[in-house]
This record gives C-alpha cells, sequence and structure tokens, in this order.
C-alpha cells in the first residue's frame, strides 16, 4: 500500500496494519490464546455480576444442594449448579470465577512487585557499576540457584512465623504477594542490567549527563524507557508461573484460607473428596488453572517472537 | 585443573556463609526457644539458666559461629513439633526424598531422551506432533495438578495403584529403601511419573532443537555423502553431540527435583524431607526450616560445583556461557 496513492488511513487502521498486528491476525495459536484468555480474565474480574450465586453469601447456602454433580453427570443435577457444587453446597463455577479473580490478582501483584524491586536493582547494578554491581548481581546469582517456589514457601513461613495468627489471615494475600514477588525479582534485574551496561554507553545518556542532570533522573526518565521492551516481554511469561506459584502454595496449604479462596485452595478443599467420587470440586478449578497458565504462555511465547526482529 | 577447583571451592564458602547467617537469623529472631522449652511453671533462676545453657547470653556473632559450629557437626537443634532432634528426621526421611527423586530423574531421562530424538527426526510425523502438544501441557499444569488426575485414573477409577504412602520398606540401618518390595515399588509409580514429568518435557524438548541443529551440520552431511546408513547417522553422529547439554541440564535440574518434591510428597504423602518442610512451616517449626535451608544450600552449592566441574571436563567452550544453558523455573 502507498502513502500517496491512498487516502491517509486514520490511526485505528494504521495500527490495524502495523507489523505487530499483523502476526497477531496471522497466528491463529495467538488468537485463540487471547480469546480463551480474555473469556477467563473476564469473568474473573466481573464475577460480582457474572457468577450465578455469591459463594461467600451464607445465607444461600443449603446443605441440601451439597455435591451436586455436574449437568452432565447423572440424574440427580441441577441446572441452577452447572458445574456441581461442593461440601458446603457452594456453586462451584461460581466458586472457580471469583478464585479466578484471586489467582489473577495475586499474580499480577506479584509480578508488580518483583518488576518493581528488578528494574531498581537492575538500573542502580547497571548505573553504577564496580562494587554496587558485583555485589546486588551476586545476590541475584546465589537466589538463582534454588527454584523460585522453594524461596517462596521459606520466606511465607517465616512471616507466618513473625505475624500473630489472626493478623495474618486477613494479610496473607500481600503476604503471598511479596513471598512470590521476592522469589522472581532477580531475572528482571540481570535482564534490565545488561540493558543499562548497552545504554549507559550512549551519547545521549553522556549529554544528560553534560548538562547536568543527576544520576537517579538519568536512570528513571532516560534510560528506563528504553530498558522496558525486553523485560515486560520476561513479565508476560513470568506471570504465568506466579499464578502457578500461588496455586502451589495455596495447595500446599500455606497459601490464602477458605475464606478467601484461590483456586489452588479451592483445588485442596476437593482434593479430600476424590477419594468418595466428587472429583468435580477438583478438576473444574484444575481445568480453569491449567487453561489460564496455558494461555498466558501461548500469547507470552508469541509477543517474544513478535518483538523479535531477528526472527521475521 | 587444581586452581579452577580451588577457585571454585572458594567462591561456594562465602555463599554457605550468608545461607547460614540467614538461617541463623531465621533461628535467633523468629520465635522464642526459651519460653516454648520451660513451658508454663517456671522460676527466674531456671529461666536465666537455661538462657546460659543455650547460649542465648552471648553476644550475636559468638552465637552465630557456635551455630555454624553445630551445624557443621550436624547438629540443627530440637524441633519444636515433634520435641526430637531434627537431624534423626532429617536422617529418617532423607532416604525417602533421595530415592524418589533419582527414580524420576531416571524416568525423565529414559523417557525425555528417546522421544526427543524421535520428535527431532520426524519433524512433521504425526507422533511428533502428538509429542509436542503433550509437552506443551506437561510445561502448563503445575505438579500437584498432574499428581491428582493420575491420583484420579490410576487409583480412584481403575484402582491398579496405591495413591498415597510408600508402602513396605526394608531398613539397612541407617537406610530405608522401598526399591525391594512389590507395594514399595508400586508406591513410587505414580509420584515419581508426577516428580519426572516438567523434566521430562525439557530433556526432550531440548534433545529435539539439539537433534535439529546437528543434523543440519556439516559433518552429518558428510556422513550421509559417505553412504552411512540413518541409523549410525542418527544414534552413532548426531545423538552422541548432543548429550553434553542434556547431562548439564540434568544435572542442574536435580536441585530443581528437590525442591519440586516438597509438592509431589505433600500430594502423595510420600514420607521424605519435603513433606516434613511443609508440615513445619504449617506450624512454624523454625529449627526444621532453617536446617532445610542449610542442608539444601548445601546440596545446591555441591551441585553446581559438580556441574561446573563437568563442564570443564568436556568442554572447555561452553564454560564461558553457562548461564544461557541453564532453563530457569
Amino acid at each position: 500500500m502507498s502513502e500517496a496513492a491512498s487516502p491517509r488511513p486514520g490511526a485505528l487502521a494504521r495500527a490495524w496494519d502495523s507489523d505487530f498486528l499483523y502476526s497477531f491476525r496471522h497466528s491463529p495459536v495467538a488468537l485463540i490464546a487471547a480469546l480463551v484468555l480474555l473469556a477467563v480474565v473476564a469473568g474473573a474480574v466481573f464475577s460480582h455480576w457474572l457468577a450465578p450465586h455469591d459463594p461467600f453469601d451464607l445465607a444461600s447456602l443449603s446443605l441440601l444442594d451439597s455435591f451436586k454433580p455436574p449437568v452432565f453427570w447423572g440424574a440427580d443435577a441441577d441446572w441452577a449448579y452447572p458445574l456441581g457444587t461442593d461440601d458446603q453446597g457452594r456453586d462451584l463455577l461460581s466458586g472457580i470465577m471469583y478464585g479466578t479473580r484471586i489467582s489473577l490478582l495475586v499474580g499480577v501483584l506479584a509480578i508488580g512487585f518483583a518488576l518493581t524491586v528488578g528494574i531498581t536493582v537492575g538500573l542502580v547494578a547497571g548505573y553504577m557499576g564496580g562494587a554496587v554491581d558485583s555485589l546486588l548481581m551476586r545476590m541475584a546469582d546465589v537466589q538463582l540457584t534454588f527454584p523460585a517456589i522453594l524461596i517462596a514457601l521459606l520466606v511465607d513461613g517465616v512471616v507466618r512465623a513473625v505475624l500473630p495468627r489472626a493478623f495474618h489471615d486477613k494479610v496473607e494475600l500481600y503476604v503471598l504477594v511479596f513471598a512470590i514477588g521476592i522469589a522472581r525479582w532477580p531475572q528482571f534485574a540481570r535482564t534490565v542490567r545488561g540493558s543499562t551496561l548497552v545504554e549507559r554507553g550512549r551519547e545521549y545518556v553522556m549529554a544528560a549527563r553534560v548538562i547536568g542532570l543527576t544520576s537517579s533522573k538519568i536512570m528513571v526518565s532516560h534510560i528506563l524507557p528504553n530498558v522496558l521492551g525486553p523485560v515486560l516481554v520476561i513479565a508476560t511469561l513470568n506471570l504465568g508461573l506466579a499464578i502457578l506459584d500461588e496455586a502451589t502454595l495455596s495447595f500446599l496449604g500455606v497459601g490464602l484460607p477458605p475464606t478467601q479462596p484461590s483456586l489452588g485452595t479451592l483445588i485442596r478443599i476437593g482434593n479430600d473428596f476424590l477419594f468418595s467420587g466428587e472429583w468435580w470440586v477438583t478438576i473444574f478449578p484444575g481445568i480453569t488453572l491449567a487453561v489460564l497458565v496455558l494461555s498466558i504462555n501461548l500469547l507470552g511465547d508469541w509477543l517474544r517472537d513478535a518483538l523479535n526482529p531477528r526472527l521475521r | 585443573m587444581f586452581a579452577f577447583i580451588i577457585s571454585r571451592l572458594l567462591q561456594a564458602i562465602p555463599v554457605l556463609l550468608v545461607v547460614g547467617f540467614i538461617s541463623y537469623a531465621m533461628f535467633a529472631f523468629v520465635g522464642d526457644p526459651v519460653s516454648i522449652m520451660l513451658g508454663q511453671d517456671f522460676t527466674e533462676a531456671q529461666r536465666v539458666q537455661l538462657v546460659h545453657q543455650l547460649g542465648l547470653d552471648q553476644p550475636f556473632f559468638v552465637q552465630y559461629a557456635h551455630y555454624m559450629w553445630a551445624t557443621l557437626h550436624g547438629e540443627f537443634g530440637i524441633s519444636y513439633r515433634l520435641a526430637r532432634p531434627v537431624s534423626d528426621l532429617i536422617l529418617e526421611r532423607l532416604p525417602a526424598t533421595i530415592e524418589l527423586a533419582l527414580t524420576a530423574a531416571v524416568l525423565a531421562l529414559l523417557i525425555g531422551v528417546p522421544m526427543g530424538v524421535y520428535t527431532g527426526i520426524r519433524r512433521n510425523g504425526v507422533l511428533a506432533r502428538a509429542f509436542m502438544i503433550f509437552s506443551l501441557v506437561g510445561v502448563s499444569l503445575p505438579t500437584f495438578l498432574i499428581g491428582i488426575l493420575l491420583i484420579l485414573v490410576f487409583a480412584v477409577v481403575l484402582g491398579w495403584l496405591p495413591s498415597f504412602g510408600r508402602g513396605d520398606v526394608v531398613h539397612f540401618s541407617h537406610w530405608s529403601t522401598g526399591f525391594l518390595t512389590i507395594s514399595g515399588l508400586r508406591s513410587l509409580v505414580l509420584p515419581a511419573i508426577t516428580l519426572g514429568m516438567f523434566q521430562m518435557t525439557l530433556i526432550m524438548r531440548l534433545v529435539r532443537s539439539e537433534m535439529m541443529e546437528v543434523l543440519r551440520s556439516d559433518y552429518v552431511k558428510f556422513a550421509r555423502a559417505r553412504g552411512l546408513s540413518e541409523r549410525v547417522i542418527n544414534f552413532g553422529h548426531a545423538l552422541k553431540n548432543t548429550l553434553v547439554p542434556v547431562i548439564t541440564i540434568v544435572g542442574l535440574q536435580i536441585g530443581g527435583l528437590l525442591g519440586f518434591s516438597i509438592v509431589t510428597e505433600t500430594v502423595f504423602q510420600w514420607p521424605g524431607m519435603g513433606l516434613l518442610l511443609v508440615q513445619s512451616i504449617g506450624v512454624a517449626d523454625i529449627p526444621v526450616m532453617s536446617a532445610y535451608l542449610m542442608l539444601i544450600a548445601l546440596v545446591f552449592v555441591g551441585i553446581n560445583l559438580i556441574v561446573d566441574l563437568l563442564y570443564y571436563a568436556v568442554d572447555p567452550r561452553l564454560r564461558v556461557d553457562r548461564r544461557a544453558l541453564t532453563g530457569a523455573r
């Protein structure tokens, strides 16, 4: 399409024709993953309006409704509870929608925290260099030798020991965000440090230094915008892992309490009924978790390839 | 070579000292061992005596030195929860975890390498595509969900295999093994598959991409030109050259296996160290937690050291860019 021949297209049309969206429209995997993710996220975010029941409304629960099977499974089923109910008579579909929201919230906040710490450390280490750099990167190296889930587990355990029980249950969500975020910062820090080292030698940084800007001003408003790209791609790929971390911790029983169930908590609760034949209580939250993480991973893979010009 | 070993050993010491410091700080500042050990009734004199006995009236760094010294001798204190020496608890459960991790690693290698070779050679075959989809699902499913699905299918619906515990074990002084009894072996199947699944898909993808790389290289083309059979080329030439990165990744992943065994052991109620740790965290049993941290640090430092030495022995070129090879999860 030549600029001169056709009338100047609007901003939307130009965006639609950009390389980035072109590769998106022509990747069926990315399209399907995005649609699935959109559906899951919408169901979670708007769970207050979309969910058929309120799983936290104790007045609406009736033990007579407990362990209803999903609608395609047996005659006892009830269309009011499409995916069946758990031991308390809570609607499973609504529980999953509310639980997905908590899982997403913890995952996004944890990655946000890890990004903040990682970018700060990476910028400072890369820009300052010298002893500060070696000390910070040495810390990152030591932490990278351990699996993230182990670090999150130990951090969570120590906080659990320090805080009083009642208070702890109230702030557990933030404790999880802290534990998972702390376990995942080194990767971001290393990436940002690498790009900062390259940017530091560029002329615009030199110019900024010559006109007398402070180091922090140069780091935040000049270098940061130029190193943000790669680290955001890594953040996408890490979001899936952070959601899995949260689910794993909650499954192990050191995560969110049953009053505030995430997908991992729902799976743990349902696990107790696996042997008595009520498989749906654990399997449906499990499938939701797997679909959520799989679509995030597929989108992250596509994003990485689409933003890497060498692969075109 | 000798200088290299020494320098690696010297680098490992600060890491261990730092981890030791963290685990000591946990020990010292979290919880109050004196009030836990004294119980309800005590006099001031008893309290002072106990504080003196435990060495808690000494300066912080003296206590830290004592702690490290005791750790070096395998003394980790007494579990708050079970009121038994932590070292005994860990010794009891170590064999279960080691047997599980080893079986999982062997399983991952025995299944992952052939699958990787096959998908590397028959890139577009139906079976190869099925393997690739399977590996994607394997990476996206969390470990505990794989375990639950296996239990549902093989223990609840089909009833073929036990779903929890270690079965009958045979004792050899300090070591207990489940390898020698039928029920022990049957109990091992599901947990080992669960734990090995991630490693298996990782190895499969690695072998596949290495195979594809090597099959494009000049010496494989020459081997074809010489008229060697496909079999000799694929296994004699190509596979051999893909094994260097595979060995190192597997080595580094043994640490990851120990980490993820926490989850597997909880799903299957496997009486190993991971289950001990999870139970201890639930009730804030600090001595067990700090001992676990120290031990796992020792294991990881040891594994990294061995892998570094392997690099040195196998291929000096690889030493330069180790990080790029390390799969992170």
